[in-house]
């Protein structure tokens, strides 16, 4: 209670600290070449909070805002210019004339690499590129390592794989789009992320809680989606290189092309290879698959404004092989060595088309096609198992407005087909099954600037295997002050558990796999569904003039019914259907502030209270921590004229306990993992726009968990090299180039 | 069945809404204003008045493009409505005392740009 208290006078209190004028004088140069004073200029701060016009002296006064720190200058025959105010109480301007007036607007501003938004109705964390840049490599699923909102862990110690959370729960909660088009799910669940280059990216939008209904009824825990860079507005000629000590190679190349006005198109290629054999602790096992990797991407962009269309055309094939297991390299046998592999192919391709009517603009039509096809063959030891997707997503969307444009509206349909095939080393190991859905959906929001606004949805889904139900979501925002909000989420999720392609470390084991057969669609199981809902606050404040912001998240994912993947008894894994309760309490509390004009400091503290009922009992869930702390600090120098400066980055992550499934090997730890830290730096020297080196490192302290590989006889029952809590390799460093033109 | 439900409703939203833009008049005039805080408050004010559907003022050029339901508003009574917000229309000149309560950014006639 005490505690509720006093977030409250915080959150009171710090609306209370600002309230300091900046002033200074707009100048510009006259025909005789004197600097004379201008009056009659707007200035006023970017989130509109305050305004001015200089006087007959060219003065101007205006209050410091609490929400920007963006000043704008603007006043007809210049050029408009945008100014990052520090924490200068003064400010003069020259203004410089636009003799032209068809010049492009210069625009000097600095942007913050995560945006978290005051005025969004959903709790939406937006990433850009630059962000993503903060991981040098190489895909997204390892780019959220700078990012708080999201948990990176290794799923096993024999793929490489990393695996996202949020909110507590795996990625397979979470809907992954790209540019809204469901994509990261089924088949590809595991390791897509790690297919999407992270060059190829141009932001992502992180919404915690259930989302929107539009793209479906499959988000539990949030939604990311991925928007990829256009032909249109990206750079002519892209290059970035990479190469890390632990011998993975890098190379992404873009190309676009401007056809004319309307027709753009581009092509992005990604390679990745890692040839090096590396068994740094010594367990006989590749720490690291051996791998090569292919990703090639071809998009097409036609706009044509005046008749208000837009439409993207993508085609896109990617094939990943890698190589798992015991070094059979350096070390001789005297059986058969545990050897692995995993294959995988996939062929993408998408339609989009959108229609604004020029006359009537609050008035649009979208439509949305999609067709993939996802092979995956690969081997563990002596288990096999392939997977085959082909799917195919359609959603079309009408957007217009009830009454005025605070009241909008969209209404749509979406269609999905997928069907899977699949191979597993159980009994009747042969799985076939189709999914098919159609589904409306309504959703209304209420948009203004104003202090409250909200999003409410609805959809109904026909599906063959879950059957027909709806699915509410809605979503509130009341900001009471200008820096303070407070937001709201509720909704509901469903999905089909596709259990071996979600849980593939457990081939990676001599666990003996069971499944609870209660006559369900999906692999003799009931689909899962919950209910999430949660409360964010966020409170902006000002110190010595420099802004900064405190959020606290609370979220509680509650499961009706959900597929348990039980990993408590050793030799033995189990699947089965809830039965009593399981949930997911997430708390998180951020803190960011602009320590200097240049450097910004972010804190994060996280605490999960993930538990539901095995057989055995209802218990905390394995491999997860109970705390978690996070800082990131990034700095640079300032910009020369030509654009070059230093760029520095440095993370530091706290691991907590986490709970441990018994197993014999891992008898030591009486249950419970030790806490762990990871640091992450990177130096970035911008020689120029177009040309900047960088060098960094990962897991710098080289905290690896010692024994990885449990099991003493890889062919054994008790062999399992799931149980990861911490890294796999030591510390990891790299260097990288990147060339834009 | 369940499928033509789902259908049909969203076919009958969409017409729905098009048959509403027969009603509506799209008409676009001069309303003074100099810098982006009078954009928003001739947005705002004018979005707030009963039968207007959209509204978008354009700082350069002074000119506001309207989408209304002429069933529901008059023109005359829009331009009535926003010269009340201080901000002078074709036809209506904004009174002096509300003109004087204006940011300092927005008094247009003190301002010679304009």
């Amino acid at each position: 209670m005490n505690k509720i208290l006093f977030l409250i006078t915080f959150f009171l209190v710090s609306n209370l600290l600002s309230q300091e004028l900046i002033s200074g004088k707009v100048t510009y140069i006259n025909e005789s070449n004197i600097e004379s004073n201008l009056e009659g200029v707007s200035v006023y701060w970017e989130d509109l909070s305050y305004g001015a016009t200089s006087n007959v002296n060219g003065n101007y006064s205006i209050p410091f805002s609490a929400s920007s720190n963006k000043l704008i200058f603007k006043f007809i025959g210049f050029k408009e210019d945008i100014v990052e105010i520090g924490d200068n109480k003064k400010y003069n301007h020259l203004m410089v004339v636009d003799n032209s007036q068809l010049d492009e607007v210069v625009v000097n501003k600095r942007k913050k690499t995560i945006q978290k938004s005051y005025f969004k109705t959903q709790n939406i964390i937006n990433v850009s590129s630059d962000e993503l840049l903060k991981a040098a490599c190489c895909n997204i699923s390892e780019s959220f390592e700078t990012n708080p909102s999201i948990d990176v862990s290794y799923s096993n110690a024999v793929t490489g794989v990393k695996q996202v959370k949020m909110l507590g729960l795996e990625s397979p909660y979470l809907l992954i789009t790209e540019e809204n088009i469901p994509m990261i799910r089924g088949a590809s669940q595991v390791y897509g992320l790690s297919f999407i280059p992270g060059t190829w990216v141009e932001s992502m939008q992180i919404t915690k809680g259930s989302g929107s209904v539009v793209n479906g009824f499959e988000s539990i825990s949030g939604q990311i989606n991925v928007e990829l860079k256009k032909p249109y507005s990206d750079n002519p000629l892209s290059v970035n290189v990479y190469s890390s000590n632990m011998g993975r190679n890098e190379i992404n190349i873009h190309g676009n092309k401007k056809f004319n006005d309307k027709l753009s198109s581009g092509i992005y290629l990604h390679v990745n290879k890692n040839s090096s054999i590396n068994d740094n602790n010594n367990d006989g096992f590749l720490d690291q698959p051996t791998s090569k990797a292919f990703n090639l991407f071809n998009r097409w962009q036609y706009i044509n404004p005046e008749k208000g269309t837009v439409s993207f055309l993508g085609v896109r094939y990617m094939k990943d092989d890698k190589v798992i297991g015991e070094n059979t390299k350096d070390m001789a046998f005297i059986r058969a060595p545990w050897k692995g592999g995993i294959n995988t192919g996939r062929f993408d391709s998408n339609f989009k088309f959108g229609y604004v009517n020029p006359s009537i603009p609050y008035q649009s039509l979208g439509l949305q096609m999609a067709f993939s096809k996802h092979d995956q063959n690969s081997f563990f030891g002596s288990r096999n198992y392939n997977i085959n997707q082909n799917s195919f997503y359609s959603n079309i969307i009408y957007n217009s407005i009830i009454g005025n444009t605070l009241n909008k509206i969209k209404v749509g349909l979406n269609y999905s087909y997928d069907d899977f095939d699949e191979l597993v080393d159980v009994k009747n190991n042969f799985f076939t099954r189709i999914d098919k859905s159609i589904g409306g959906f309504f959703e209304y929001s209420y948009d203004s600037m104003d202090a409250i606004s909200l999003v409410a949805g609805i959809r109904y889904d026909i599906h063959n295997n879950l059957g027909s139900f709806f699915t509410p979501r809605f979503h509130m925002r009341y900001q009471p002050y200008e820096k303070s909000v407070i937001r709201l989420s509720l909704g509901s999720g469903r999905k089909a558990s596709n259990i071996f392609s979600e849980n593939q470390n457990i081939f990676a084991t001599g666990r003996e796999i069971k499944i609870n057969n209660n006559l369900g669609k999906f692999y003799g199981l009931d689909p899962e569904k919950a209910f999430n809902y949660g409360i964010s606050l966020r409170q902006g404040f000002f110190i010595n003039n420099r802004e900064g912001d405190i959020t606290f998240d609370y979220y509680v994912t509650d499961f009706d019914n959900q597929v348990i993947v039980d990993w408590e008894t050793q030799g033995e894994l189990s699947f089965y259907n809830l039965n009593g309760k399981s949930f997911s309490k997430s708390l998180q509390i951020d803190l960011e502030y602009q320590i200097l004009d240049n450097v910004l400091f972010k804190s994060t503290f996280k605490n999960y209270d993930v538990k539901k009922q095995y057989n055995s009992g209802f218990k905390q869930n394995p491999l997860t921590p109970k705390n978690r702390f996070f800082t990131n600090i990034e700095a640079s120098t300032d910009e020369n004229e030509n654009g070059s400066k230093w760029k520095f980055d440095f993370t530091y992550n706290w691991i907590g306990n986490q709970r441990l499934p018994s197993h014999t090997s891992l008898i030591d730890f009486k249950g419970s993992s030790p806490s762990y830290s990871l640091v992450n730096s990177q130096i970035t020297r911008v020689f120029s726009n177009k040309f900047e080196i960088y060098i960094g490192g990962e897991n710098i302290g080289g905290y690896t968990q010692k024994n990885p590989v449990l099991g003493g006889y890889p062919f054994g029952t008790d062999f399992d090299t799931s149980l990861i809590y911490a890294p796999i390799h030591g510390a990891l460093f790299y260097v990288g180039l990147r060339f834009n033109n | 069945m369940k499928y033509l439900i789902i259908v049909s409703l969203f076919v009958s939203s969409i017409c729905f809404s098009q048959g509403n833009n027969l009603k509506s008049q799209k008409v676009s005039f001069n309303v003074k204003g100099v810098c982006e805080m009078c954009k928003d408050r001739i947005e705002n004010g004018t979005l707030k008045l009963k039968g207007v559907k959209y509204v978008k003022w354009d700082i350069i050029s002074n000119n506001i493009s309207l989408i209304y339901n002429s069933k529901k508003i008059k023109l005359d009574d829009i331009h009535k409505e926003i010269s009340l917000l201080g901000h002078s229309t074709d036809k209506y000149t904004a009174p002096t005392e509300i003109y004087n309560n204006l940011p300092d950014c927005c008094l247009y006639e003190t301002l010679s740009i304009h």
